[in-house]
């Protein structure tokens, strides 16, 4: 057997005084790190397997055991860094594509922690959220509309179909087979209590899930997997995925081991058959194309729902975004380069792609330069992690965001990144069945609840300080906010000043 | 002289004010003095950094004509302008703006006073209406132009304003020589020191003037969202958002007036959900469509049109705000004070709800 240059990431530091043997380990790890020892009675573990998901750690009823990053090390150098070295031995060793999953993991800016948000003081009050109404309902869709009347004088309701949010929160796109049933269900069911929506992404709709309809986005991607009339007609609107934020440019792979009985069911393929969704719609090679299929899928739901095209946010996206604006779509939703996956080529997921503050600085600067801002509603996603890169993210311009990774962080996910193993502990990013019943909808959809209630109050107070009692009212709102450490250039299409100007 | 980075326009500058505005519904005219006096009391409300008046039929001789009132710096820029208004309208009268000599204003621009209308060839040319036409010359002057600044358009009405206590301000026009059904005057607090004309109130945009006290929290996204309909805010302030806001929704979308206020000042939810059917369906339609045109923050704003006047008050009331009525006339003011000074005996006197738009029109053909 050739020499294995790989030395394990992390180590298993099991605290022998404090085990007791239960081997609760053994029984919650897939990845078959920890062991019984017979002769020795002891627990011991093959690090070499350890993605540092925490399952163990969590289960552990006596605390016996930590995860630390091994100080195992290359000699140092700064460009050749371990990573790097890492990386090059397992292509050498295998000749494949390295995947990964989850979001870009790098060093790049985060221009959420850059920006700053204003509150009053003296000349307006702030507003006590406790005390007085503080609103956080959002309309996506289409707003461009003429005034009509009847003979009487009266408005005519020619509003076109909007999504109603009771918070400007979306749970993106996660298909059934890239995630779990029970993360399906727990999703389905937060977004219903919270009175927003879900997304089913591109693996179809599970037939015990069409009683969500109303908190349903379903999703067209270029496999179309899934898709048929009842299909389009079950949600609240549909959604035409050309791009993904973690893997622009490339389209989605789910492997035949993982298309079991259901999910070849709700995807419509055969069952143990690789589900390839191309990386171009096939039938999409132009804005013009693009049109046409907007209208196809109006024309499928007898225009009673708003289509949204969900691209990923790179270098020319307002140029893209104008025209999508133009296009017949009611919403955009653009997806930054941090955004997650369920497998992405390590590459790709690394280095293709712009961060979503400033694409959608410059997608809503643009819209509004042309005058067509009123066409569309705009969601961003990609890494938003907490109530004040939503506040931030509204500043900027956009109408709602998009969450995942921070949703399924609620129900156990602890961003080991290795969702293409299909072997997730925590029930969420796995088909096998066992591992699938860790995670208990009825608590899950419950502390997704929790989360969004939370950052909610946080919206809140954070709109209060500023004054500002309607979110609709912060929307595009950038004299609320300010750079730091930001160069001009920077500052100049974020459209923010400098704090301290 | 302040440095130029922090004139009116390049910042933004929070204001506290008074306001005070009276109209009759008969079209009877009502002298300036009046609303000096009433402006007078709140002298306190206001720190001299800017003060002005709105005047309704004013101008009956000229009343089919757009008055224009503009400030010039020097007269090389007078010229400038004179020679774009030449070539797009026909000027039936120039004039110097009469003032009197007044120790406390100071600074004091060219003002001049233009009775023109735009040339039928510019508007077939261009395949304007009048109004819109109108609307573009104002924002071309007053954001191409520069030392120009029209500040007052509409037609037989005017707008008269300037640096200074709102009570010197209207001496220093000599408004006792001037007769309207409608008045409305503002006192300006502003929070740094703008010394520019042009940043006093009322605000004007053709015949609509608005004076304003507060400071809007959700200014930037309202500016941003206005911006695109040929729009250009030169100012920074609320008072020139909340007009073009206005002129958007009234003349380009045709809404009502109470329509407006119900969109600019929207009920909450909560109490949307609570309305009968028709009421619920039409707030939610507006709030909507409008989303964008919602106003938050403390405001109190008193909207000059041609016959008649609009008080709003934000939807939490975060300014104080009353309306008096004595008979055919009808006053409204930030306290009380200003009224009684003026009309000691009311019939009724009231706060307005937050929200909640007072509209008075002048009776159908008296004016």
């Amino acid at each position: 057997m050739a020499i294995n240059f790989l030395y394990p990431k992390f180590e298993v530091i099991r605290n022998q005084d404090r085990c007791i043997s239960c081997r609760v380990c053994e029984r919650q790890c897939a990845n078959e790190v920890h062991y019984y020892n017979e002769e020795s009675k002891v627990m011991l573990s093959d690090e070499s397997k350890c993605v540092c998901c925490h399952r163990c750690v969590s289960l552990c009823p006596t605390k016996a055991l930590k995860i630390v990053k091994t100080d195992h090390t290359f000699r140092p150098h700064s460009s050749w860094n371990s990573e790097v070295i890492e990386d090059i031995y397992r292509q050498a060793e295998t000749g494949g594509v390295l995947l990964s999953s989850m979001g870009n993991p790098k060093e790049y800016p985060v221009y959420f922690d850059k920006m700053l948000i204003n509150a009053s003081q003296v000349t307006n009050p702030s507003i006590d959220p406790l005390r007085e109404p503080m609103e956080t309902r959002v309309s996506l869709g289409k707003k461009n509309i003429d005034i009509e009347r009847d003979e009487n004088g009266k408005i005519v309701d020619n509003l076109p179909p909007q999504i109603k949010l009771e918070v400007p929160i979306m749970f993106s796109a996660m298909s059934y087979g890239s995630i779990s049933y029970n993360a399906h269900e727990s999703l389905a069911r937060a977004a219903k209590e919270l009175g927003i929506v879900y997304n089913t992404g591109e693996g179809g709709l599970h037939e015990d899930f069409y009683q969500y309809g109303k908190h349903t986005i379903v999703q067209v991607a270029s496999g179309r997997f899934g898709v048929h009339k009842e299909y389009l007609n079950a949600g609240c609107a549909v959604e035409i995925k050309m791009g993904q934020g973690a893997k622009p440019g490339i389209g989605g792979h789910l492997p035949g081991e993982k298309v079991g009985e259901d999910i070849s069911k709700t995807r419509m393929i055969p069952k143990g058959s690789d589900a390839i969704s191309p990386a171009p719609h096939h039938d999409i090679y132009s804005i013009e194309d693009l049109r046409q299929l907007v209208f196809s899928l109006k024309e499928a739901t007898n225009y009673t729902k708003p289509v949204i095209v969900k691209i990923s946010a790179v270098h020319n996206v307002a140029a893209i975004a104008s025209g999508i604006a133009r296009s017949g779509a009611d919403i955009i939703a653009i997806d930054g380069f941090r955004g997650g996956t369920g497998a992405a080529p390590t590459r790709i997921r690394d280095n293709v792609g712009i961060p979503i503050e400033l694409a959608l600085a410059s997608v809503d600067e643009r819209l509004r330069a042309e005058g067509i801002r009123n066409n569309v509603s705009l969601v961003v996603g990609g890494s938003i992690r907490s109530s004040a890169d939503i506040v931030k993210a509204i500043a900027l311009g956009a109408d709602a965001v998009y969450i995942a990774t921070s949703a399924l962080m609620a129900l156990g996910c602890h961003l080991c990144r290795n969702c293409q193993s299909g072997l997730c502990n925590w029930g969420i990013a796995t088909q096998r069945e066992d591992l699938v019943r860790r995670l208990n909808p009825n608590l899950g959809y419950k502390r997704v609840v929790n989360l969004i209630n939370a950052w909610t109050h946080e919206i809140k107070e954070m709109m209060g300080g500023m004054g500002i009692n309607s979110i609709e009212s912060l929307k595009g709102n950038r004299l609320m906010l300010r750079g730091v450490g930001l160069n001009e250039k920077e500052l100049e299409i974020l459209g923010i000043k400098h704090a301290g100007e | 002289m302040i440095a130029e980075k922090y004139m009116e326009g390049n910042v933004r500058i929070p204001s506290g004010c008074a306001i005070s505005g009276i109209i009759n519904t008969d079209g009877k005219k009502i002298n300036g003095e009046d609303i000096i006096k009433s402006i007078e009391v709140m002298h306190d409300r206001s720190n001299g950094l800017g003060g002005g008046f709105a005047a309704y039929g004013i101008y009956p001789k000229y009343k089919d004509y757009y008055a224009f009132h503009l400030f010039f710096d020097d007269n090389i820029s007078k010229k400038e302008c004179e020679k774009y208004l030449e070539r797009n309208y026909d000027i039936v009268e120039v004039s110097v703006m009469k003032t009197r000599k007044t120790v406390s204003i100071t600074n004091v621009p060219l003002i001049y006073k233009y009775f023109i209308l735009p040339k039928k060839s510019v508007l077939e040319r261009l395949q304007l209406d009048e109004r819109e036409f109108v609307v573009r010359s104002v924002m071309k002057i007053n954001s191409e132009f520069k030392g120009c600044f029209v500040f007052s358009s509409g037609k037989n009405m005017g707008a008269f304003k300037a640096v200074g206590y709102p009570e010197d301000v209207g001496r220093f026009y000599r408004l006792e020589e001037y007769e309207g059904y409608s008045w409305t005057a503002h006192g300006r607090y502003p929070t740094n020191t703008p010394g520019w004309w042009g940043g006093a109130h009322p605000f004007t945009l053709l015949d609509y003037s608005i004076v304003h006290n507060g400071e809007i929290s959700s200014y930037d996204a309202n500016r941003r969202f206005i911006e695109m309909f040929g729009y250009t805010c030169t100012l920074l302030t609320d008072t020139e958002v909340i007009t073009y806001m206005i002129d958007y929704l009234l003349r380009k979308k045709n809404l009502t007036m109470e329509e407006m206020t119900q969109v600019i000042a929207a009920p909450f939810w909560d109490t949307i959900e609570h309305m009968d059917e028709e009421d619920k369906k039409r707030y939610t339609y507006l709030r909507t469509v409008f989303n964008s045109m919602l106003i938050t923050g403390p405001f109190s704003i008193l909207l000059g049109f041609e016959g008649g006047l609009m008080a709003l008050n934000d939807r939490l009331k975060l300014r104080s705000m009353v309306v008096g009525k004595k008979n055919d006339t009808v006053y409204i003011a930030s306290e009380e004070s200003a009224i009684r000074v003026v009309e000691k005996e009311l019939d009724d006197i009231y706060a307005p709800k937050g929200g909640e738009g007072v509209i008075i029109k002048v009776k159908e053909g008296v004016l």
